[in-house]
């Protein structure tokens, strides 16, 4: 069938603990700042995966139920900041929890020499002390899938689906929320529909449920992998964490993140089933490759899980969603930023390329026609910085500039490869800001403005 | 690069300045009438008789008319000038060089800003250009407060000291503005008001940073041999430099951000213009932008009034207050007299004028020898700096 080259995630920085949500609920949830939405966290995970892959990929799918825009392709936002050649198919899939490990699939089929990026996001909101908002988290995977047989980081044995039109979680356009029917009503055809799916798989692997060393279930609903468990014969131990405690369900990623967080300790040759359910069910099934070792991303989803602030209010939290107005400070709403501008500064304000000068070599940032250190005129280069490691030169707390979170931390930041930019600090205490502090950068949504995102770059304290 | 100046051919001969602070009553044109109106007063001249304007202003309307309209200037040349916070000594150094060169015998420069009509705080531009979003978001003082902490680990200066320091900038600022009836803060502010007062940016309260305000100022020049005909106490111009930098403090390494270099360039070009070769020695008084309570810290070492690193002591130990040997600010500056932007420059060539008139009131420094404004625009790495020398003879 086909491999999984490689593989990334991102899990955001805060952890609202879900005792102040709901008093006794149990455990945290990941929460995506107020400078990110699933388009972000996309290319964070988009990055893990690709940093150091010799490998473009030619299609691009981007799986989430909270797309940035309802209109405007999402994927495209991921084609610039990932700075994939504009030769890539790139496309939303959308609406279901189950898109993720769906796409997954589908890339898997798509066939040899035609690599596909799947990138997974979420923002998974809900009514203030709803079941979403208690049980979901946010966070991205991203798996770039070729249609070679071995190789890269495991090997997609088998794929099913069952589509199964129900009414169980569901969120209208005019709906700010998603609402549920009854679980017990739910269970009853979505763990037939898991069992249908692994038995499928399997026997396209050739493989019998107990030759598996861990199954992963994604549901939204808790007691589906215990019944399913029991229906398909599966012994406790092959049933991994589902990052419920920790994370919470990050949506259409949440499939592809505990994948992630299994082949991030599996040895070669196990074999992982990993299902999802939602409005029906999926199942992928994969054995690692003997080179896993060799193409794991940088962070694997146990450090993201353990690089956290883990003290966000509640009420922040829901100023952060938008849920909870505020009084804005009397400072100009930022401005609409402008198509033109925008275009003609795309690799810059996306992927983070800047200039670096053929006569001197000095990085300009942004580029500019004229070399701000030696003066030549247009003999500039592209140079990716996105990865290039920072510090920082000299810093302030800023409690007058507008932001949905005050107040904005701003610094100077010399770059370790030349160059220095003057921007925000992501993710960062104030108080544990100071010269030299280590940084990297993170793409980031600064604000939205008459409807744009307006997606950017921010240093954050290296994680 | 040759820059010649125009020393001693210039004298500014009628000033009028509005108090500055918040005039809801009044808009632009109404401050700009009791601004130009007061310096045809002190002149005595009519307004008939000014052949061209330079009117500075940075967001409070556009073009030539923003003046000829309520001052009913009739159709003469009106120039609007626009360099940031040093708006208003560009609007004098424009009009300057015009009697100069000739091209006319009587001229005004005049700057107003009207910035308490917005609702916001600090300063914000109301017109924003179309961009691409990714400009740093930092406020002014944010900007300005970068150079605290550059400052503090260069010299290891440790927190509380520069604390203190700044908080004697800001005191003695405050102090000054309350012998100034013109000044938008008359009252002397305790220093631990200053320390516990909330954080705006880094380490800047709401008393280090200057004054939000309304308010205009002018100024009548004429060719030096002329002045006699409107005064007998004019202001002569020993200088007048401008710089715009290369805005690459942001970009590059190398810039440390604690120095101003445009400051630095036009203060060693305005000294070579005026033949003063010891500042620290020379300059008797001087208004400095000190539009948050760092810059004019640092500025007093970019002037040479300090050597580098020195500058917290001497203001510890009281070198640029009123009774000092070099005292700064005398009139409150833009801390307590307020920063109305296109008029700051006009109001500090204004207290160069009452100084050397003898004017100053409870203020007045004694005999003065030679003045010096400094006016800048921007942020650290990236402004435009103005720096005149003034004086009687």
């Amino acid at each position: 069938m086909a491999s999984v080259l490689r593989y990334g995630t991102y899990i955001p920085h805060a952890r609202l603990l879900r005792d102040r949500i709901a008093s006794g609920a149990p455990g945290e949830r990941a929460v995506a700042g107020f400078d990110e939405d699933s388009t972000s966290l996309a290319v964070e995970a988009g990055r893990e995966a690709l940093r150091g892959c010799p490998v473009s990929p030619r299609h691009a799918l981007f799986a989430s139920t909270s797309h940035a825009y309802a209109e405007k392709l999402n994927a495209a936002a991921l084609q610039a900041a990932l700075d994939l050649p504009p030769s890539v198919v790139a496309l939303d899939v959308a609406s279901s929890a189950s898109s993720g490990l769906a796409a997954l699939g589908l890339a898997a089929v798509i066939g040899a020499g035609s690599p596909v990026l799947v990138c997974a996001a979420d923002v998974a909101a809900g009514a203030p002390q709803g079941p979403r908002e208690l049980a979901g988290g946010d966070g991205a995977c991203a798996y770039l899938v070729d249609g070679v047989d071995g190789g890269g980081a495991a090997r997609i044995l088998a794929s099913a689906t069952y589509t199964q039109e129900l009414l169980d979680t569901w969120r209208g356009s005019e709906q700010p929320f998603p609402r549920h029917w009854e679980e017990r009503f739910a269970l009853r055809l979505l763990v037939p529909a898991l069992a249908e799916v692994l038995g499928e798989a399997l026997r396209q692997a050739g493989l019998a449920a107990g030759d598996l060393d861990a199954v992963a279930v994604d549901a939204g609903h808790a007691k589906a992998a215990l019944q399913l468990a029991r229906s398909a014969g599966l012994r406790p131990d092959q049933m991994a964490n589902d990052l419920s405690g920790s994370v919470g369900r990050c949506g259409a990623a949440h499939a592809g993140v505990l994948l992630a967080s299994l082949l991030d300790t599996a040895e070669p040759g196990d074999r992982i089933a990993v299902l999802s359910a939602a409005d029906g069910a999926t199942a992928v099934v994969l054995e690692v490759s003997e080179g896993i070792a060799d193409h794991r991303p940088r962070r694997s989803v146990r450090r993201w899980v353990a690089s956290k602030r883990a003290d966000l209010p509640y009420r922040t939290y829901l100023k952060w969603r938008g849920i909870l107005p505020f009084e804005p400070p009397r400072r100009p709403d930022p401005p609409r930023p402008a198509a033109p501008p925008m275009q003609r500064s795309l690799r810059w304000k996306y992927a983070f390329v800047g200039g670096r000068c053929l006569d001197c070599g000095a990085t300009n940032l942004p580029p500019q026609r004229v070399c701000a250190h030696c003066g030549a005129v247009d003999r500039m280069q592209d140079v990716p910085y996105a990865d290039e490691r920072a510090r920082v030169a000299t810093y302030t707390v800023d409690h007058l500039a507008y932001s949905l979170q005050q107040p904005v931390v701003a610094a100077v930041v010399d770059f370790d490869g030349g160059g220095r930019l003057a921007c925000e600090l992501a993710d960062v205490d104030p108080a544990k800001v100071a010269i030299g502090l280590e940084l990297e950068m993170t793409f980031r949504r600064l604000y939205t403005a008459d409807g744009v995102r307006n997606y950017f770059w921010k240093a954050r304290p290296r994680r | 690069m040759a820059s010649r100046g125009i020393r001693d051919r210039v004298a500014i001969v009628g000033m009028g300045c509005t108090r500055f602070g918040e005039h809801w009553g009044r808009g632009p044109g109404d401050l700009l009438v009791e601004a130009a109106m007061g310096a045809c007063g002190s002149a005595g001249v009519d307004r008939e008789r000014i052949d061209a304007y330079w009117m500075g202003t940075l967001t409070s309307g556009q073009s030539g008319l923003l003046l000829s309209e309520p001052l009913r200037t009739g159709y003469k040349p009106i120039t609007r000038v626009e360099n940031y916070c040093a708006t208003g000594s560009e609007a004098i150094r424009n009009a300057a060089y015009a009697v100069a060169c000739g091209a006319y015998d009587l001229v005004m420069a005049v700057g107003v800003e009207k910035l308490k009509d917005s609702g916001f705080s600090g300063l914000a531009s109301a017109a924003a250009r179309p961009t691409d979003g990714t400009q740093s978001s930092m406020t002014a003082p944010a900007t300005f407060s970068l150079l605290a902490p550059a400052y503090s680990r260069k010299y290891g200066l440790d927190r509380g000291t520069l604390r203190k320091v700044l908080t004697r900038i800001a005191h003695k600022n405050h102090a000054n503005g309350a012998r100034n009836p013109k000044a938008q803060y008359q009252r002397v502010v305790p220093e631990a008001a200053i320390e516990n007062a909330p954080r705006v940016a880094g380490m800047l309260g709401v008393f280090d940073c200057s004054g939000v305000s309304d308010g205009a100022a002018a100024a009548i020049l004429c060719r030096t041999e002329d002045a006699h005909r409107y005064t007998d106490r004019p202001l002569l111009i020993k200088a007048l430099s401008f710089i715009a930098g290369p805005a690459d403090g942001a970009k590059r390494q190398y810039y440390d951000y604690t120095t101003f270099p445009e400051v630095v360039a036009s203060a060693s070009d305005a000294y070579a213009q005026a033949g003063v070769r010891r500042p620290r020695e020379e300059i008797s008084l001087a208004e400095v932008h000190d539009c948050f309570t760092p810059t004019e810290l640092v500025l007093m070492e970019d002037l040479g009034f300090s050597s580098r690193g020195t500058a917290w002591k001497d203001t510890l130990e009281g070198r640029f207050e009123i009774g000092g040997e070099q005292p700064v600010n005398p009139d409150g500056g833009l801390k307590s007299f307020g920063h109305p932007i296109g008029a700051s420059g006009l109001r500090m060539m204004y207290e160069m004028w009452l100084q050397f008139r003898g004017e100053a009131g409870e203020r007045q420094i004694p005999a003065p020898k030679l003045g010096l404004t400094q006016n800048l625009g921007g942020a650290p790495g990236r402004c435009v700096s103005f720096v005149s020398v003034v004086g009687a003879n």
